[in-house]
């Protein structure tokens, strides 16, 4: 699993942090995203991919 | 086709609910679902906006970039008559200008520091459950807890004195009151925004550790006006209160009259499911039942049907979180179920910037007040509690409750 992420549309819903804290985290001066890790275990996968649904702005893309 | 549609034949929205089932959505809203994703409905203007009721379909209008929420522009399905001189924040513009303002008040609703409050937020959950305690019974829930716990933590997070919460709480309920006349509300946001100026002014000379006071800095290099500030914190004011804490006691309401639910709530130890039981109240709840208004700037082709650049889009989220292609047995109230992909705020990027917030507030609101109070109940029977089908957010006036 290959992620990657769009800071410019990101709203700083901060839904991805939740979903997958290892993955995701955000800015502290806007809360916009941060990629922890770009080439998740698969254990992680199913959470990345629920954090890739939840995104209001879709700025979370998967690649397998 | 609806182009054929008798003019007459077009149901006037917002729809009223079926009595006897305060939270479901009304019946001719899932009639609509029923037949289809798309419909046209008639607005208090005489206006014919499309509305959107299945789930997938709403998601994907509210992120397409050819969807506006500038409610300025003509077309725009208005809940109400416009007021051109009221405070309008970036809910209703477009980026680049919505996402220039917004970003200006994201820190304060981090993931980080929102946790960063929860210890302080148990703390007011507590006290005034104690308060309760050994207070007369029965009580108001929504006078003695639900308005009081989120007033409290929007004025620590704002800055705002949380002694002036009758004049904010009153001016709110006036705003959100889809009865009140323009005038009525027009006066509303008036107070607020020349309280919120006022207040300004204050932090400018005197600023703290607030969200207002951060936003001095802003006035003071020129990137944002008094007025735009004002604004928003008319808008984070309005909306960090009154929406909580109709999550707070509507779902106490929905929990009492779903007394298996509760216990599983109130016997819970794991914040799995109490986060589980937030998502599912917000999907099945779904207070703000005004839909969510747009409007198209370009020919939107969606379900066989043409939405013409002009037309104005209603996104009933309401009944899109009851679409069962996307929640299974959609009616049931089921704290187990995974509802955490709901559009309860919404989608795109105008989603609820405090919705982390508001997640906090409420798992810690759940997983405390049952426990503490567990023989909690109503003191009135529910034919008697007067619910706000008047209102843009949905809840109830007043819950009496006995223990």
């Amino acid at each position: 699993m290959k992620v990657t992420i769009d800071q410019d549309k990101c709203v700083a819903s901060g839904q991805c942090v939740v979903a997958a804290a290892d993955v995701f985290d955000q800015r502290d001066e806007d809360g916009i995203v941060v990629l922890l890790n770009p080439d998740p275990p698969a254990e992680q996968a199913a959470d990345v991919r629920h954090a890739a649904v939840v995104c209001p702005a879709l700025a979370i893309h998967i690649e397998d | 086709m609806t182009s054929t549609l008798n003019p007459a034949e077009i149901p006037e929205y917002p729809m009223a609910r079926a009595k006897g089932c305060p939270f479901d959505p009304p019946p001719a809203l899932q009639a609509k679902q029923a037949e289809g994703p798309l419909s046209k409905v008639r607005l208090w203007d005489g206006s014919t906006p499309w509305v959107v009721t299945r789930y997938a379909e709403q998601r994907a209008l509210l992120a397409d970039p050819r969807v506006s929420s500038d409610i300025t522009r003509p077309g725009y399905p208005s809940p109400a008559p416009l007021n051109g001189s009221s405070p309008i924040s970036f809910i209703l513009m477009d980026d680049p200008e919505h996402a220039r303002l917004r970003r200006m008040v994201t820190a304060p609703f981090t993931i980080k520091r929102v946790e960063a409050m929860r210890p302080a937020v148990q703390k007011i959950v507590d006290d005034l459950i104690d308060d309760l305690l050994a207070g007369p019974k029965p009580v108001d829930l929504v006078t003695a807890f639900a308005l009081p716990v989120p007033s409290l933590v929007i004025c620590e997070l704002l800055g705002v004195p949380y002694a002036d919460h009758d004049f904010f709480q009153e001016n709110s309920k006036t705003i959100i009151n889809r009865e009140a006349s323009t005038e009525q509300r027009a006066a509303a946001l008036g107070h607020l925004g020349g309280y919120l100026h006022n207040l300004l002014d204050e932090k400018l000379a005197n600023p703290g550790d607030d969200l207002l006071s951060g936003l001095t800095e802003r006035i003071k290099t020129g990137e944002l006006s008094q007025r735009d500030a004002a604004g928003i914190g008319v808008l984070l004011l309005i909306a960090g209160h009154e929406t909580t804490a109709n999550m707070i006691a509507l779902g106490t309401l929905a929990l009492l009259e779903n007394p298996g639910q509760l216990a599983l709530l109130r016997d819970t130890e794991d914040p799995k499911l109490v986060s589980s039981a937030v998502e599912e109240l917000l999907r099945y709840l779904h207070i703000t039942h005004n839909g969510r208004r747009r409007l198209a700037l370009e020919d939107i082709e969606l379900d066989g049907q043409i939405i013409r650049a002009g037309d104005g889009l209603i996104m009933a989220n309401d009944i899109g979180n009851r679409d069962p292609d996307a929640f299974p047995d959609p009616d049931r109230l089921d704290i187990q179920r995974d509802a955490r992909h709901h559009v309860a705020f919404g989608f795109g990027v105008h989603q609820c910037l405090g919705q982390p917030l508001a997640r906090m507030e409420l798992q810690v609101v759940y997983s405390t007040l049952y426990k503490r109070i567990p023989t909690l109940r109503l003191a009135a029977d529910l034919e008697e509690i007067p619910f706000k089908h008047d209102g843009s957010v949905y809840g109830v006036y007043s819950l009496p409750v006995t223990w």
